[in-house]
């Protein structure tokens, strides 16, 4: 049966995500070190999942509140403003969602009128221009260039500006390139945001993974940048939380108040044993000074060095990533594709990286990997590069 | 201490035939820095021996060990600190820690058989004079030390490839 009369063209229209193609190509394998994952290494801290434990056994198995738990909404505006300066009141500025990624998805769906565009800078995660075709918009790719370090420029972004331009989301720390922007850098942009009257979806769920003495600085607390950003974090990364499923969107109240709207038709509220984990997550750092938190990121930091200290031993160029826990070599000394490095690499030395075209056609010639991966096979896993990139130079 | 030596720090522990380059390279200090400071550490006797972590259940060496709990009289002058060393210096004897609580000092022994082990407590140990008593357990299994899990059969449950 022809199921195309049936299903919706605005959707089928959008291409299967690259990742997905070369998980199937990956899963085929055995005994392959993947640097190409997308989360910790760790297990989440043992006091974080006791909390939920608990609450299980204490018989919490009841809906929440759709914007979340209370207890939830005041630590995490205790948490934004105590640790990024920018205060979110928890009764009607913050939504708990079910991970960062449904908070970016609500936000694109309350923005988007069908022929909006929304600037995506590229590279950048995966789900950003499908979610605006989602929402009805155009996604408009803004290419950041690695002279820039990975950073989006006011120029680039100027230029991308049309009258149909209602908003940009601005993924710092970046996956996959693991590029930071500096203070100035978003002074810059908030400029030409303020120019031309733009929203801004900052998605700063990597906020807590940034290195060698570069700090967060949240979009949101920038001068007039408040009432134009919503600032979407979560748990996945900082607290190696991904399977929990837990995010959040904070912002203007008439703004939340519409992906609440959203929310509340389409999910109701995010799993209560998520909710009171992160809930414990965020008062256990207060209590001691993010201290897992910090420990988990000094130990992606070593390993951060050494796999960009690799990639350049081997001949390969390689930006200086500070922040998330990617590097993102070019391997255009090979001569080949991503695609091809990457599909050669799995199949001749059994390790997976992400074609950095999985992230848009400007990662075309770089490949993502991970270095949240236990140490001794970060280590297998770059020699066997090193082998396959001698062969192949 | 500095941040550097307690880089190196826990690096070793996890991995103590990490080579000097990949320790220069992961805690950003160069190579000289980083061989004085481990240098200094062992003079300091911060770092006392690299060894591994081996799971004899796996070997064919034979070996039984024993938890002992010890109450001692402690000596004018020396505290407990005189019996201690006493107790350390035999060859079975693996670790000694005083302790808190009921007893005085926990013996951890180690030897190829029960009755060698039997031996030491009833031959060695208990008659010191100034051992009261001694109350001994024998490891059955053992689950975990120093952080590392026996047997976890634990794998990697991430996805090979996520966005």
């Amino acid at each position: 049966m022809n199921y195309d009369k049936f299903l919706n063209p605005r959707i089928t229209s959008v291409p299967p995500s690259g990742i997905r193609r070369f998980f199937d190509l990956a899963a085929t394998m055995k005994d392959t070190i993947s640097l190409g994952v997308g989360e910790p290494d760790f297990k989440t801290p043992y006091h974080i999942r006791n909390a939920a434990v608990d609450s299980i056994m204490d018989g919490e198995t009841q809906y929440t509140a759709n914007r979340g738990l209370p207890e939830l909404r005041s630590e995490i505006s205790l948490y934004l403003s105590g640790r990024y300066g920018v205060s979110y009141d928890p009764d009607n500025q913050i939504l708990v969602t079910i991970g960062a990624s449904e908070a970016i998805d609500l936000a694109l769906r309350s923005l988007c009128s069908p022929g909006d565009e929304v600037l995506v800078p590229e590279p950048s995660y995966v789900s950003y221009s499908p979610g605006v075709i989602f929402a009805g918009g155009n996604p408009v790719g803004v290419e950041t260039l690695e002279k820039d370090d990975f950073r989006l420029t006011a120029e680039k972004l100027e230029k991308a500006v049309t009258p149909r331009t209602k908003a940009l989301i601005l993924p710092y720390p970046n996956n996959p390139t693991g590029a930071v922007m500096e203070k100035r850098d978003l002074e810059a942009v908030a400029d030409v945001i303020r120019k031309h009257d733009l929203f801004v979806i900052s998605d700063e769920i990597y906020s807590e993974l940034i290195y060698d003495g570069h700090s967060h600085v949240s979009f949101a607390s920038l001068e007039d940048m408040y009432d134009r950003t919503l600032t979407i974090n979560g748990f996945s990364k900082a607290f190696a939380m991904t399977g929990w499923r837990v995010g959040y969107a904070c912002g203007p109240a008439e703004i939340i108040s519409v992906m609440n709207k959203i929310h509340q038709y389409a999910i109701m509220c995010a799993p209560r044993q998520g909710q009171v984990a992160a809930a414990a997550a965020l008062r256990m750092g207060r209590e001691n000074g993010y201290e897992e938190v910090l420990r988990m990121r000094d130990s992606y930091d070593r390993r951060r060095r050494l796999m960009v200290d690799a990639f350049r031993s081997m001949g390969l160029h390689c930006f200086e990533p500070y922040g998330a826990f990617y590097a993102f070599p070019s391997i255009r000394s090979s001569g080949m594709t991503s695609e091809e490095f990457c599909a050669r690499l799995l199949r001749e030395k059994n390790v997976a990286a992400v074609p950095g075209t999985a992230f848009g056609p400007g990662g075309e010639g770089n490949i993502r990997c991970c270095y949240a991966t236990a140490l001794d096979k970060l280590s297998t896993a770059l020699e066997r590069i090193a082998a396959f990139v001698k062969e192949n130079t | 201490m500095t941040k550097l030596e307690m880089d190196l720090l826990d690096l070793l522990k996890e991995d103590c035939r990490l080579p000097l380059e990949k320790l220069a390279v992961m805690t950003g200090a160069s190579l000289e820095e980083v061989a004085a400071t481990i240098e200094n550490l062992e003079n300091r006797r911060v770092i006392l021996r690299y060894s591994p972590m081996i799971n004899w259940d796996l070997t064919d060496r034979e070996r039984v060990e024993a938890m002992i709990e010890v109450r001692v009289t402690p000596q004018r002058d020396m505290g407990f600190d005189a019996i201690a060393r006493r107790i350390y210096c035999f060859d079975e004897v693996k670790s000694v820690f005083l302790m808190s609580g009921s007893y005085d000092l926990l013996v951890l022994v180690e030897a190829r058989t029960l009755k060698e082990l039997a031996a030491f407590v009833s031959g060695k140990l208990s008659p010191l004079e100034t051992v009261t008593g001694t109350a001994t357990s024998f490891v059955l299994k053992r689950y975990k030390e120093e952080g590392v899990i026996f047997d976890s059969g634990e794998s990697d449950r991430r996805l090979v490839i996520s966005p």
